[in-house]
This record gives C-alpha cells, sequence and structure tokens, in this order.
C-alpha cells in the first residue's frame, strides 16, 4: 500500500518561498506593508497578470493576508507560517547543535 | 501622521467556540501565551495583560461578538491614558471545513515604535503557539529567547 503525504501548510510554504519573485515580494512587504497590486508589481519586472498569480500562491500558503481598504486590496506579509518552519526546522537544530557541543565538551574535559 | 496595520492569519483545526475561549479565559491563555487576558468580556469593560502579578498591556472591549469577532483596544498601562497611544487588535474567527481562520489585525499603530517592533515580534510566536495548543495539546515555549 502507497502512503499519499498529504500536502500540508509548511509544504505549501516551502514551495511558495522556492521562488526569487515571490520572495521579493514578501521583501517588498517587508519593507511596506499593506500594498496593492499596482504597488508591488511597480517594483518587479513582469506584468500584472505575473505578479497577481505569484501573490495568488503566496496567500495560497497563508504568506500573504489580504484586507480590504474601500475597494483596494491591501496584501500584507504574514509570518506566522515563517515562524512555524522556524520553530520546526531551525529551532530544532539548534538546539541539538548546541547539545552535541555541550557533549563533545564534556567529553574532553572527563578526558583529562 | 499615518498609522500602520499589521494582518495576522493562522489555520486551526479546531471550532471557533475553542479558538474563542482560548483567546478570551485566563486560565487557557496562560497556557500558550504566558499571559492572562482578564475582563468580563462586555463592550465598553476593561481588559487586562497578565503577566503574573505586572499588568502588561490594558485596553476596552470594543467589539464581542463570541465566537466570531473580538475588537478590544491595546496600549501600554503608562499610555494608556493618551488617546493617541491606543492600539487597536481585532480577532476575526471563520469556519472554514474542519479549520478555523483566525485573523488578527493590529491597527492604529505608530510606524517605527516600541508597540510596533513589540506586536511584529509576538504575534506570530503567540499564535504559533495558539496553533500548537490546540492541536496538540503541547504550546510552544512561546517567549524563547526573549526572557
Amino acid at each position: 500500500m502507497h502512503i499519499i503525504p498529504r500536502i500540508t501548510d509548511t509544504d505549501k510554504a516551502f514551495k511558495a518561498l522556492a521562488d526569487p519573485s515571490r520572495r521579493k515580494l514578501l521583501d517588498l512587504l517587508h519593507a511596506s506593508n499593506g500594498q496593492t497590486l499596482g504597488e508591488l508589481a511597480a517594483h518587479l519586472d513582469m506584468t500584472r497578470q505575473a505578479v497577481t498569480q505569484h501573490l495568488a500562491l503566496l496567500e495560497e500558503a497563508n504568506l500573504v493576508a489580504t484586507s480590504w481598504r474601500g475597494r483596494e486590496k491591501l496584501h500584507f506579509l504574514n509570518p506566522v507560517p515563517l515562524y512555524e518552519i522556524y520553530e520546526r526546522w531551525i529551532a530544532k537544530f539548534e538546539r541539538s547543535r548546541l547539545k552535541s557541543l555541550h557533549d563533545l565538551k564534556k567529553r574532553l574535559e572527563g578526558g583529562r | 501622521m499615518t498609522k500602520t496595520k499589521f494582518v495576522y492569519v493562522t489555520y486551526i483545526a479546531s471550532t471557533p467556540e475553542k479558538v474563542f475561549q482560548a483567546i478570551t479565559e485566563p486560565a487557557v491563555t496562560r497556557q500558550y501565551w504566558g499571559m492572562e487576558n482578564v475582563s468580563d468580556w462586555k463592550t465598553g469593560s476593561p481588559w487586562r495583560h497578565i503577566d503574573g502579578k505586572t499588568v502588561r498591556m490594558v485596553g476596552e472591549v470594543i467589539e464581542h461578538a463570541p465566537p466570531r469577532r473580538l475588537v478590544i483596544s491595546w496600549a501600554w498601562p503608562q499610555e494608556a491614558s493618551d488617546r493617541t497611544k491606543r492600539t487597536r487588535v481585532a480577532f476575526d474567527l471563520e469556519r472554514i471545513d474542519a479549520m478555523v481562520k483566525l485573523t488578527v489585525t493590529h491597527d492604529e499603530l505608530e510606524p517605527g515604535s516600541d508597540m510596533e517592533r513589540g506586536i511584529t515580534e509576538g504575534w506570530p510566536r503567540v499564535l504559533s503557539s495558539l496553533k500548537s495548543f490546540l492541536e496538540t495539546g503541547k504550546a510552544l515555549d512561546t517567549w524563547a529567547g526573549k526572557r
């Protein structure tokens, strides 16, 4: 029996982050949060349609949240999934690396 | 001066009722937030954000519509009397299949203020911990490296 892994939010986030244009969009929102499609497109050398598609993918991955101001759709950087990746993939490995250093130190000091 | 706004979204495998309770029940907020949100949650009532015995944040209940929406004002106790320093937090809960989409909108923030810096660091931690707590029963070390 084959087990097909469920596509998780983390998979979507990593996939969304794999593209340099999408990372650029996140950087633009980090610099100035709450921008319209037009404002974002002005910084990128691509069609509005391509920017729309990238933004849709970022929203699908929950890295971008949107909110309406009248008839304008504003885009906000949503760092919550990034924090989850940090917790799951970075903090954990940092801790284990610190523990191995600590164990090595104890071994070396004990061996004297 | 133009005030800034931040929008945070997390999807939690839970019910709106449970998520709403997790925001408004001090015994629950303590477990994943490390702080207690204390109020009778009536519109116009005060609320306090308490860390042990220290009051960290104060405000008023602006809108209380369980389990869909909660809006509160949010300020440091020492700045609470200054209306221009008062920021606003809205929690919006929407059921999507077996998930709850929780949107936290924090606005009326002064650009570049300590409050802005504090909340942009805080919300991702609090919301990740809330999600983990409701889905697995285990909160994260919410303020790791900050204390």
